[in-house]
Parts: C-alpha cells; sequence; structure tokens
C-alpha cells in the first residue's frame, strides 16, 4: 500500500462522468458493449435485449477460470523465485553493497516462525496491535468520512480545514511520536492517535473528492424529483462519494499499519512493531523476518478485509464492467 | 399498458387518453423573459425578451442551433435558472425552484446508478411520501409503459442508451407532473434509436395527454413530433419563428415523405437559414 502520496486514487466511475455531452460516444462509454447495439431497433426491446448468450458465456467462464489458474501459478513461482534468491544470497553470504552475510536464510525464518505460532507471546502481540488498529481505525473513519462529507459540501468548511490538513499531512508518523507521548496520558493512547492519523488524511481527502464529483445532473435530476436537500444528499451525493470513500478507507488501513509500527518501535511492551524491534535488540534476527513478514500479511489482510467489507455497497458499479 | 395506477387525484378521472386540449392542467406561460448570465464585462445574455404561450396538452418543440439558449430558455420553466427579468408560470403559479410538478428528461444519461430501474422510477414517489406500496406499482406501471419490465431489476450501466432514456421518461412521468420539459434527450443515440424513441415517446404522450416542452437541434425530429416548432436564433437567445405543424396524428416515420412534412421542415429550415447567414454578416461586417 502506498504511502501519503498515493492517496487520491479516483474511483472507476462507470457512467458517472458528467461530460458526456458529446453526442454519439455516450452511447458507447455508458452501454460498454453489454447490449447489442442493434437491439433498439425493434419495436418491442423487452423481447430483444435479452442477452442470449448462455452457451457463450459459459465458454468464456470456463476461459477466465483458467485464465484465473495461469496468473495465480505465476503469482505463486515469482514469489517462489524470490524466497529461492534469498535463501541463495543468504547462503552464499552475498556482500556485494548490500550485506546479507547477517540476513537470516529463509529455513530459519520459517523455523523461527513455527516456534513462534506454538508459543501464546506472539499471539498478544499481534492482537495487541490489531486492537491499536481497530481503535484508532474506527475513530479515523468516523471523523474523516464526516469531515470529508462537510468539506466536500461546504466551501467554508473547506477554507477553515483545508490549511491544516496540507500543513499536517505530509508529517510522517515518527516525526509526531516525541510530541505524541507529551501530548497524551498513556503510551498506549499517543500509539492509538499516531494510528488514527495515518488512516484520518487519505479518507478525509478521498471521501472530500467523491462528494466534490457527484455529477451536477443528478442532483438537477433529483432536484426536479422533489427530494430537498437532505434527500440529496442521502440519495444522491453520499452514493456518488462510495466508491471514492471506499478506496480512501482502503488506503487509510494500509497507512494506518504504517504508522501503528512506527509508533511501537519507539514505545510500548507489545505489539508486532515492538517484537520486530526487539528482536533487532535481542539479536534474535530470523524473529526480525518474521515480524516484518507478520506486519505485511496483516497489513494486506486487513486492507482486503476493508475492500470486502465496502464491495456490497458498490454492487452497482461492478455492473458497469 | 393501460389501466394506470393513479394514486394522486392529479390530472382527471378520465382514461390517460384525454389528451390534448382536454387535458386542463399544465399551462405554460412564458412573459418577457430575459436571462442573463454573469456580471459586468462577462455578462452576456442567453436569452432575450421572450413570451410564449403553451396550452395545456400541447407539444411544443423549440428547435436551434446549439448554443442559442434553448436549454436556458428550458431551464427557467425547470426552475434552474431564475429569469432575470419577466415570469415564467405554470396553471399560473409562478416559477421559483425544481419542483414535481414538471419532470425532466436530461440528454445525458442520469439516472441514479447506483438504483435499479425500479428503484430510479419510484424515487419520485417515495421522496413525495407516497408509500412504499404505491410508489413501486407506480414504478412497475411506468416501466411497462416504455416497454422494459423485463429489465426493472437491472442497473442503469446494464442498459444501452436508448433504454436509460426510456427508464428516464419513465422516471420523469412517475411523479404525475403537469408538464414534460426534454433537453434533446435523444441527442446521445444513434439515429435508428432516435426514430424509435420518437415513435414512442409519441405513444406515451398520446395517452397521458401532457404539455411536453421537448428542445432538439434536428429539424425532421421537431417538425415529426411536435405540434408546434418554436424556432430559435442566437446572439442573443429569441424566438423567431412560431410555426403550427398541422399534420396528422397519430403520426408515424412514413410521414417524413410527404409533401406537407417536406414543406414544413423546409420551412424551418429557411428561417434557420435567414437568421445564421444575418449572424455570419454581422460576424463578418
Ligand atoms: N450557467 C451559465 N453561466 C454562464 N453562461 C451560460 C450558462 N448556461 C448557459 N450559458 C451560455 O448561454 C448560452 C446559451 O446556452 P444554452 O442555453 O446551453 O444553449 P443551447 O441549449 O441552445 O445549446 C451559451 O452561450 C452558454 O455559454
Ligand atoms: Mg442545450
Amino acid at each position: 500500500m502506498a504511502a501519503q502520496g498515493a492517496i487520491i486514487e479516483m474511483p472507476k466511475s462507470g457512467n458517472l462522468d458528467p461530460s458526456q455531452e458529446a453526442r454519439g460516444d455516450g452511447e458507447e462509454t455508458t452501454a460498454q458493449g453489454l447490449q447489442p447495439a442493434s437491439a433498439e431497433s425493434s419495436d418491442h426491446p423487452g423481447n430483444t435485449d435479452q442477452p442470449a448468450e448462455t452457451a457463450k458465456s459459459f465458454q468464456l467462464a470456463n476461459l477466465l477460470q483458467s485464465e484465473h489458474l495461469v496468473r495465480w501459478s505465476i503469482r505463486i513461482a515469482a514469489l517462489a523465485v524470490g524466497v529461492l534468491a534469498w535463501h541463495w544470497a543468504t547462503t552464499a553470504n552475498l556482500n556485494f553493497y548490500i550485506n546479507f552475510e547477517n540476513v537470516p536464510e529463509p529455513l530459519k525464518v520459517w523455523n523461527a516462525f513455527v516456534a513462534q505460532i506454538s508459543g501464546t507471546e506472539f499471539y498478544i502481540h499481534i492482537l495487541v496491535s490489531m486492537q491499536r488498529i481497530i481503535i484508532g481505525y474506527a475513530f479515523a473513519v468516523a471523523i474523516g468520512i464526516g469531515l470529508g462529507l462537510i468539506m466536500g459540501r461546504s466551501k467554508l468548511a473547506n477554507d477553515i480545514l483545508m490549511p491544516y490538513i496540507e500543513i499536517l499531512r505530509p508529517i510522517p508518523a515518527v516525526a509526531w511520536i516525541p510530541l505524541a507521548i507529551l501530548m497524551w496520558p498513556t503510551e498506549e493512547a499517543s500509539i492509538i492517535y499516531i494510528t488514527f492519523l495515518g488512516a484520518l488524511f487519505p479518507i478525509i481527502l478521498n471521501t472530500m473528492h467523491g462528494v466534490e464529483q457527484t455529477p451536477e445532473v443528478l442532483i438537477r435530476a433529483a432536484r426536479s424529483l422533489g427530494a430537498r436537500q437532505t434527500q440529496i444528499f442521502r440519495h444522491v451525493v453520499l452514493p456518488a462519494a462510495l466508491p471514492s470513500i471506499a478506496t480512501g478507507l482502503a488506503v487509510g488501513m494500509g497507512v494506518s499499519w504504517f504508522s501503528l509500527l512506527a509508533g511501537e518501535i519507539i514505545s510500548g511492551q507489545y505489539g508486532i512493531g515492538y517484537f520486530t524491534w526487539n528482536a533487532y535488540s535481542l539479536i534474535n534476527y530470523p524473529d526480525i523476518v518474521v515480524g516484518m513478514l507478520c506486519i505485511g500479511l496483516l497489513g494486506t489482510g486487513s486492507t482486503y478485509a476493508v475492500r470486502l467489507a465496502t464491495r456490497p455497497f458498490l454492487k452497482w458499479q461492478e455492473k458497469a464492467r | 399498458m393501460l389501466g394506470l395506477v393513479k394514486p394522486m387525484p392529479q390530472p382527471t378521472e378520465e382514461t390517460p387518453r384525454a389528451r390534448n386540449h382536454r387535458a386542463s392542467e399544465g399551462h405554460v406561460e412564458i412573459q418577457n423573459v430575459s436571462i442573463t448570465f454573469g456580471k459586468g464585462s462577462k455578462q452576456h445574455t442567453a436569452v432575450t425578451e421572450t413570451s410564449l404561450d403553451i396550452p395545456p396538452g400541447e407539444f411544443v418543440c423549440i428547435l436551434g442551433p446549439s448554443g442559442c439558449g434553448k436549454s436556458t430558455l428550458l431551464n427557467s420553466v425547470a426552475g434552474y435558472v431564475t429569469p432575470t427579468t419577466g415570469s415564467v408560470t405554470i396553471d399560473g403559479e409562478e416559477i421559483k425552484s425544481p419542483g414535481p410538478d414538471r419532470g425532466m428528461v436530461f440528454q445525458q444519461y442520469s439516472l441514479f446508478p447506483w438504483k435499479t430501474v425500479k428503484e430510479n422510477v419510484a424515487f419520485g414517489p417515495n421522496i413525495l411520501g407516497r408509500g412504499k406500496t404505491v410508489a413501486d406499482s407506480t414504478a412497475q406501471t411506468f416501466i411497462e409503459m416504455v416497454g422494459l419490465a423485463k429489465f426493472a431489476n437491472r442497473y442503469p450501466a446494464e442498459l444501452s442508451g436508448g433504454m436509460q432514456q426510456r427508464v428516464g421518461i419513465a422516471r420523469a412521468l412517475a411523479n404525475y407532473p403537469r408538464v414534460l420539459l426534454m433537453d434533446e434527450p435523444f441527442g446521445a443515440l444513434d439515429s435508428q434509436t432516435r426514430l424509435m424513441m420518437q415513435e414512442s415517446l409519441l405513444k406515451i404522450w398520446t395517452e397521458f395527454g401532457i404539455t411536453v416542452l421537448f428542445v432538439t437541434h434536428d429539424i425532421d425530429e421537431a417538425v415529426f413530433l411536435g405540434d408546434r416548432v418554436l424556432v430559435m436564433s442566437a446572439g442573443p437567445g429569441k424566438i423567431i419563428a412560431d410555426i403550427k405543424i398541422d399534420l396528422p396524428r397519430p403520426r408515424s416515420p412514413d410521414i417524413a415523405l410527404d409533401d406537407d412534412f417536406m414543406r414544413l421542415k423546409k420551412l424551418c429550415h429557411d428561417k434557420i437559414r435567414a437568421e445564421s447567414l444575418k449572424a455570419f454578416e454581422q460576424q463578418n461586417a
């Protein structure tokens, strides 16, 4: 997951594009070839527009499945190559500017991993980290979406808050640590605060952009159908912003892991970041890598979980493809 | 198709056949309307000194080249634009903002992409607090009317452009508006689809007897659809001709080969051409 630079991924905006004024090409852009173009030329479109291509789509499903298989094989093979290269570099004690002499071998890491998961302490580290993520992230979601919605709708709110965001956003989590420790009553609170900050900005900015991108014509349509401001917000602005909000939530989850680790390395007695750094202090090198890989997996897993959780709200968008 | 569920005591108790001058609502009056955008040196007058009287149930086409102010004029009836001077009234009530008594169909696809066809059409009745049962049955009725019953549970992105516009028409009608406002609704469709849509629009209108203001830059379309074609010219926008289309109804596409059709088409054409020439000469003076 990229850092804060990659925050504003544009939502895949299906047919949200308000600039489809151009005659002729609007048809293509929106229908996306899902329906045969000739479907309209019948008097009874209900009868002809049926996608009568069951056989074809069945073949297509098979093809997709086998393509799926191939792609996954490639991915796994790529990982295997990486592990082999790592194995080779460490056993050959490669020291060519980058020094592999002290890097633990894959097998030692595996053994260390097995040893850790047979104990209980490792799980405590993971649980403590996850708890911090959940609390920090939950606050970031609530506040981030709230502020983003307000900033997207109100120029005044935008003008008031944007300077703060512009100044605070580039400050990396590590730089916050000293002040966070001074500000918050407990170490725990300061770590959660840093986690929260990491997730906050991507969520605010993506939500705001989603709101701003709401096509004007949809708001007009809602108004002519009798919708008032609050109804427009609920039925038009919010759903229009959802794809972008979902992106913000996923990016925010990645960044919050990022920040959490920074916090845990400097302070605390538990947490997967602490575990990793502590392994270095104890000269227990295989555990460093165990910790690192664990962080990677947890980060990816939780980002994926966020994507899964937001997917039901974006069902309509999948249909556009 | 028939037996429309009418949850509101709106138009008449007659069958939807009630048409044209028998309809009692939807009398649009535009009086001395001028619309100017911007301030100071950026000031731009899009519509100037325009007056119109459209009786209930009439199908009126506003025809003119792009940029001449057709949308602006229509938007003043829709309530999106407030006239700088003059007034727009429907059945004597002055228009101040958009409202469900005027159904709007846009050129761009304007369905809510996150709502199914049925949810889109039910949106108006739901918003107006008609209750879910009424909203659903109203939506069903109008979806059937535009021939898309099989697609009620699809999302807009799964439909072709023409189908989406039909849903747009159904959605606009589901509030039983007094006036249907259409801004180049078929402008983005291919010519085959457009012809089909014109025909089915006429059928719907015949059933409904609603006042229609239809903006287009296509002469054939204007003459085929309208009871009346208002030719607009640019710089600043005004109506330069009010042409009565006395072709018989119901009309089928064959009518385009009739002499009367040709004559009316030529009339519109000449009016537009004379204006364009004038504008052209002014630019080069
Ligand atoms: N909101 C607006 N602000 C400023 N100028 C506008 C606005 N809407 C339309 N115009 C201008 O008014 C003129 C008429 O526009 P429009 O009514 O959209 O023309 P048409 O629909 O006939 O193509 C154009 O020159 C356009 O640039
Ligand atoms: Mg226009």
